[in-house]
């Protein structure tokens, strides 16, 4: 099995592993910088898949918000309050900016918050973010597969929706992140937040944060190990949750046409960064971070999942003897368990339905014995019947008979006696 | 969804017959992002940032060489990668004789250019074609390359896998044509005609300075008829071709193989400038003027517009034909045991034909 395998080889790999590898320089312009091009220029071709889910209670502005993000007016009825449970609601756009081409897919949670027993809201949440990071494992697994055309459904991204309260995490909020957190990536956000005084959004950004870490929410940091993106990652990390404000509204502000909300008493404009993190937001979430959103998703949230779900299984990667298990000899073993149980299932069918044939045969049977007595007893009733219909015949005869003799008798003895008379008369 | 903006994509290679000068690409600078441009919502931002990681990550890349000793191939590839990569270039001298079987020795560099860096693995198999009986001579090498296979294979079903699986499939295989000027060897039909089902294969003529411009054409159109006949797909596969775009910048290509070079990594002064080359009594044969040799043709091919074609060929074909003829093979056995065939190559031999 393996171990022949790698013998056989041994000299090969250890070839390879004495390999020198060297920094070597170049004499000269080889050409190799294109790669990234060509890189880039192949994912062109092939487009991109984003997918973010939206968390929050319903009219808390997750619709308009999306609208304002990706500046389109995506397709939105207002939801109802009176679902009676979560249920999740994935659209997919196609979006095309410059040369590139984005499958974005939104989801949203509607009827979330709405129940009066929230205890399982973050279910449905859970397990459509399971299902997703479960076609795709099914993808991989196939032996024909095409992972190069798959319609990659996992979520990148989680926006989570604090309601503005001014106070601090509700319950609900806590909880459901924390079922979240290690399945995808969350950037918390407070909405509406124009209505929350500068001072008190203070406060209560702090409150938020420091909840989350002492209930131990993982959210997601932008990365600062790229000195590229080192600088802006880890001031925005510091302006976490970003209190954001949507709007598809124009309102004209001096000589531009701006997006903003018009209240009596001004003018919230959208991309006014110091009237709301919207800006820091989009920054974030698309322009600095969306590779790494999708990259997250499936080097760390997607391998965990798939490696509990393997575990559970009952693959391993090594057996008692810590030889390397083959996958393989793994699903071969599956299988024959699995043919197993589906013959002794048709075997227990098939002796369910010999008992129940046996079962009607007998009662057959049964009713025949039956049917037979009854016939029988007819037969002898009738017999009997006969039997004394032919006795009284046989009487009847006898006396037919006895009359018919003692008729014969007295005429004969009549015949007899005239004769006597007339001697007697002819004297 | 409006765009206004005015910035452009990241420029891409598509013409492959440009101008054979350097084409020295600095990454795009990157349009400033306007927020009062409104209609701007910045998805295109997402190419720089893959850039950025790939930068950051660095590239891979195995190429194999194979041929006869003699034909040049470690100049070649010290040509190609304008320094010393070839094993040879690294050996002592009681390491130069010819093996008595095909031996199959790899050598790793890291090499960076402008920002980009790349671990380039060049593996050589010595001893190929050298052998008075070379019979099956394509085998070991099939062996290898599936072993490379079968490694990348392992590592993918693990349960605790690596962030990056390291990538040492062959990407691509430069098999070596000696000038003969006549047609093709019933070896190099024999090893192509193997090898093309698993691995990218980049016929070349060696030694090409050896051969007039008629001779060359000849001997190219015979290959070229020899290897339809033996149907034998040599990179870029016709199958492969993603579009319409594509298949006119492939066929072109097509139009070209085998690429007849010559390989140098001598420097002498032509007009003033100095270029690569070989000097003989009868003038200086320069490597990277395309009027002498298509040196520079296979360069570009190779390196500056399709090399990430090809290991784009090598994992999600090759590879993936690889691991289904794998995990089939695993399936039919009538007992449990898996004993791992991935290198014994009868079996396979009849299963990828049966592709």
């Amino acid at each position: 099995g393996f171990k022949t395998w790698k013998s056989s080889f041994a000299c090969l790999i250890s070839v390879k592993k004495n390999e020198e590898k060297r920094n070597l320089s170049l004499g000269g312009h080889v050409g190799f910088d294109s790669l990234p091009d060509q890189l880039v220029s192949k994912s062109v071709t092939q487009g991109f898949c984003f997918n973010i889910l939206c968390v929050g209670e319903t009219g808390i502005g997750k619709s308009t918000l999306m609208n304002t993000l990706f500046n389109t007016m995506f397709e939105n009825e207002e939801a109802s309050h009176y679902q009676n449970g979560v249920y999740l609601r994935p659209r997919t756009y196609d979006l095309q900016e410059s040369n590139v081409h984005l499958k974005l897919t939104i989801v949203d949670t509607v009827g979330f918050g709405d129940q009066i027993n929230k205890e399982e809201s973050y279910k449905p949440i859970v397990d459509y973010i399971d299902t997703q990071f479960e076609n795709y494992l099914q993808e991989e697994l196939k032996i024909k597969r095409s992972l190069f055309n798959y319609h990659d459904t996992r979520i990148h991204i989680c926006l989570y929706f604090i309601s503005p309260t001014g106070h601090s995490l509700k319950s609900l909020d806590l909880v459901t992140m924390k079922k979240l957190d290690s399945k995808v990536n969350i950037i918390p956000i407070i909405a509406k937040a124009d209505t929350i005084s500068k001072s008190e959004l203070h406060k209560f950004k702090i409150k938020i944060m420091s909840e989350l870490v002492s209930n131990g929410v993982q959210i997601y940091q932008f990365p600062t190990d790229d000195e590229a993106v080192t600088e802006i990652n880890s001031s925005m990390n510091a302006h976490l949750p970003f209190a954001v404000v949507g709007s598809v509204e124009e309102v004209k502000v001096g000589n531009k046409a701006v997006r903003a909300r018009q209240y009596p008493w001004g003018v919230v404009q959208v991309e006014n960064e110091s009237h709301c993190d919207f800006v820091k937001l989009r920054e974030m979430l698309i322009r600095v971070n969306m590779e790494d959103l999708r990259e997250q998703t499936h080097a760390r949230h997607y391998e965990l999942y798939r490696r509990c779900k393997l575990e559970e299984m009952g693959f391993k990667d090594t057996d008692p003897d810590s030889q390397p298990f083959s996958l393989q000899e793994t699903y071969e073993a599956k299988r024959k368990e699995f043919l197993g149980d589906l013959q002794r299932k048709e075997e227990e069918m098939r002796q369910l339905f010999v008992n129940k044939v046996k079962e009607t045969e007998g009662e057959l049977k049964e009713k025949e014995r039956e049917l037979h007595e009854k016939f029988e007893q007819l037969k002898r009733m009738h017999q009997e019947e006969k039997r004394k219909v032919e006795e009284k015949r046989r009487e009847l005869e006898e006396e037919m008979n006895a009359f018919n003799r003692r008729k014969v008798a007295a005429e004969t003895l009549s015949l007899s006696q005239p004769l006597k008379k007339d001697k007697d008369k002819k004297k | 969804m409006k765009k206004t903006t005015s910035h452009q994509g990241p420029e891409v290679i598509t013409s492959f017959y440009g101008n054979m000068a350097d084409v020295g690409k600095t990454p795009v600078a990157r349009n400033e992002k306007t927020n009062s441009e409104f209609g701007y919502v910045g998805i295109d931002a997402i190419l720089e940032q893959m850039r950025r990681k790939a930068m950051k990550q660095g590239f891979e890349f195995n190429i194999m060489v194979v041929g006869q000793s003699g034909l040049g191939k470690s100049t070649l590839m010290n040509t190609l990668f304008k320094s010393k990569v070839s094993r040879r270039s690294l050996m002592t001298t009681e390491e130069d004789r010819i093996p008595k079987t095909i031996e199959i020795k790899s050598i790793s560099h890291d090499i960076e250019e402008k920002g980009v860096r790349m671990k380039l693995t060049v593996i050589d198999t010595p001893g190929f074609g050298d052998q008075i009986n070379n019979e099956n001579c394509w085998q070991p090498i099939m062996k290898f390359i599936n072993a490379q296979y079968e490694q990348y294979l392992q590592e993918e079903i693990n349960i605790e896998r690596k962030k990056r699986i390291p990538d040492s499939r062959v990407h691509c295989c430069i098999y070596f044509i000696p000038p003969t000027g006549h047609c093709l060897r019933p070896i190099d039909i024999e090893f192509m005609r193997h090898l093309s089902k698993v691995v990218n294969i980049v016929p070349v003529i060696a030694k090409a300075d050896t051969l007039t411009l008629e001779e060359r054409d000849f001997f190219k159109q015979k290959i070229r008829v020899d290897l339809r006949a033996n149907e034998i797909d040599v990179y870029p596969q016709k199958e492969f071709d993603e579009d319409a775009e594509d298949r006119i910048v492939n066929e072109k290509i097509r139009e070209m193989i085998p690429f007849a070079v010559v390989g140098s990594d001598q420097e002498y002064q032509v007009n003033g400038k100095r270029l690569l080359g070989r000097k003989t009594r009868w003038g200086i044969v320069e490597v990277e003027n395309t009027a002498h040799c298509e040196f520079a043709y296979l360069r570009d091919l190779l390196i500056r517009t399709h090399m990430q074609n090809i290991k784009d060929i090598t994992s999600s074909i090759h590879y993936e034909m690889y691991r289904v003829r794998r995990l089939n093979e695993n399936n039919t056995q009538p007992n449990g045991q898996t004993a791992i065939h991935a290198n014994s190559v009868p079996e396979h031999e009849v299963l990828s034909h049966e592709m």
